[in-house]
């Protein structure tokens, strides 16, 4: 029996069942590392090649799917995958959080609440948070299983010791379900505490190292710290200038050549949707001038 | 103190592949004991000590028995590989000849005394770099030294910081392969004055590996020499070394200890 050859989301429909396998599996085994036949994608591998696979692999002719790089929906990265899969599926695109089913996401998780019905799809340039102490895979690979994890910790050792508290401020270590390390991707470690008890399923994709792993919905995510040096969201103590969000991750943006610098929100959508509600800046005068 | 013998092992045997490694070595160790594994270049030292301390598996001879902290007696090889690896970063230690083996060279000091002390759960940053800068003292490294990287530490610092980062969860047994190996001599006094203390202030039984005699004699109670892959001779340090009963003892004893 051969199954039908059709091009929908570019996959053909043998990978994508391999693929969705690999997700099946990373499911069960919360924040796991399922190994899998990465394939050729017609894009670089710094674009995202691990997380377009598994958009392809879960992506239906009713979904709607966003495309977010750092936070926005309009850089080259983030037009041209939601351009690819508008060609090959013919799914409705949308840059508003709340409307859409799937999200795929680079360095960013969105600041709306996200619900059950939603799949958030990471891409992951290196999946194993160990590799920086230990580059031997045997080694590591039997550190998760036997769950000999002391060694994230020399890492945030290190931070410590050299910067006087934990410096590690994007891809920042966590435990899922109590169990796996995992790399959250390099998101800010501001996203972190989004990660836990999420109602949507998340899904992370590694490309270039043929990895896929997740977190299902409502898991308890913790991220690694020290009694007496815990855990701390980071966002600078400012608001957005555009819709004065006090809440959100914000970007400093330089505005002229003056080194005249802005902070904005960094998840475009919750800032349009903000203003859209009428909440606008605070005042034209609290542009502090560059240091220096 | 417990009579019974910490660590006993049978008939260990070691190919590679046709080529003898180690054959039929037995002992058994007791508390606080320190034995040297003496012998030429070849002769099986590092074979046999890797057997003791499961890295690698024997050929033949299975019996490799260890008296726990709680008294109850474990096989080493019906244990479970979670149990067994736990055993080696808690209640053993194991130095290596060459001390990038040993330590992570780009970790810091403080980083390499206290991966242990992650490794069963310590969560304390303050409580374990206070205990690292206490073991670093104690192997002679200054507490200025605590960020650095072994990078840039003498041959000797190494050793002693692979040390320091071995015996920081007071271990009961430490294996040690040519721990003074490749050292100055003035060096190799320092740290064996090192070893020679620590090891008697924390009652901590050893087996060490050494090519040299005067090593041997200054370290431990008991000796086995090795040849060709075989335990030909053992028995306490003085006797073996001041009465040598075999012909290849007596040739070790009297190039190597001049009268
Ligand atoms: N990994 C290996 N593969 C093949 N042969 C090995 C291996 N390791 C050791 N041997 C052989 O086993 C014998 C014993 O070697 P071993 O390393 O145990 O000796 P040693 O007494 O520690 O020597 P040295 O003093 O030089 O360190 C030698 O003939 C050696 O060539
Ligand atoms: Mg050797
Ligand atoms: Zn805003």
């Amino acid at each position: 029996m051969t199954a039908p050859v059709y091009n929908f989301a570019y996959l053909d429909e043998q990978t994508k069942r391999m693929i969705r396998r690999a997700i099946l599996k990373a499911i069960a085994i919360p924040g796991y590392q399922v190994p899998f036949a990465s394939r050729e994608m017609p894009m670089p591998y710094g674009w995202g090649t691990g997380g377009v696979q598994v958009t392809a692999a879960i992506l239906g002719p009713q979904d709607v799917l966003k495309v977010i790089d750092q936070g926005s929906d309009d850089t080259t990265n983030a037009v041209s995958i939601r351009k690819f899969f508008t060609r090959t599926a013919g799914v409705r695109t949308t840059t508003a959080t709340l409307e859409a089913t799937v999200i795929q996401t680079r360095h960013r998780v969105p600041e709306a609440a996200l619900s059950a019905d939603q799949v958030l799809v990471y891409q992951v340039p290196i999946p194993e948070p160990l590799r920086f102490l230990e580059p031997r895979e045997t080694e590591t690979r039997r550190m998760h299983a036997l769950s000999e994890y002391g060694l994230m910790h020399v890492k945030l050792y290190e931070d410590i010791a050299r910067h006087g508290h934990i410096a590690t401020a994007y891809a920042y270590p966590v435990q899922v379900a109590s169990r796996y390390v995992m790399d959250p991707s390099p998101i800010p470690k501001f996203d972190n505490p989004k990660l836990s008890n999420c109602p949507a399923l998340q899904l992370f994709g590694a490309g270039r190292e043929k990895r896929i792993y997740a977190i299902p919905p409502y898991t308890r995510v913790t991220s690694l710290d020290f009694d007496d040096h815990p855990f701390e969201p980071y966002r600078h103590d400012a608001s957005c200038e555009l819709c004065a969000a006090t809440d959100s991750y914000l970007d400093e943006v330089i505005t002229d050549d003056q080194g005249n610098r802005m902070f904005v929100c960094s998840d475009t959508d919750y800032c349009e949707h903000r203003r859209a509600l009428g909440h606008g800046p605070i005042a034209a005068t609290q542009k502090e001038p560059a240091d220096g | 103190m417990n009579d019974e013998p910490l660590l006993i092992a049978e008939g260990l045997t070691k190919y590679y592949g046709r080529r003898l490694g180690c054959r039929d070595a037995s002992l058994e160790l007791y508390e606080g004991e320190v034995m040297a594994v003496v012998g030429e270049s070849g002769s099986g030292k590092t074979t046999l000590l890797q057997m003791l301390s499961t890295q690698i598996e024997p050929s033949a001879g299975r019996v490799l028995l260890y008296r726990m902290r709680d008294g109850s007696v474990q096989d080493l090889w019906t244990m479970s590989e979670p149990a067994r690896r736990f055993l080696l970063r808690t209640d053993w230690g194991y130095v290596h000849q060459d001390p990038q083996l040993g330590l992570r060279m780009g970790v810091s000091a403080g980083g390499n005394v206290g991966e242990r002390l992650m490794a069963v759960g310590q969560r304390h940053y303050g409580d374990i770099r206070a205990t690292a800068a206490d073991w670093l003292s104690r192997v002679e490294i200054p507490r200025s030294r605590i960020d650095n990287t072994p990078r840039t530490y003498s041959g000797g610092m190494r050793q002693r910081l692979q040390i320091a980062r071995n015996l920081v969860t007071a271990p009961r047994l430490i294996f040690m392969d040519e721990p003074t190996g490749g050292l100055d001599v003035s060096v190799q006094a320092r740290l064996l004055d090192l070893l020679r203390r620590i090891v008697a202030e924390m009652r901590i039984a050893a087996i060490i590996v050494t090519h040299d005699l005067a090593v041997a004699r200054l370290l431990s109670n008991r000796i086995m020499v090795m040849k060709d892959g075989q335990v030909i001779e053992a028995g306490l340090t003085d006797q073996v070394l001041d009465d040598p009963h075999q012909p290849y003892t007596q040739l070790l004893v009297s190039s190597i200890l001049p009268a």
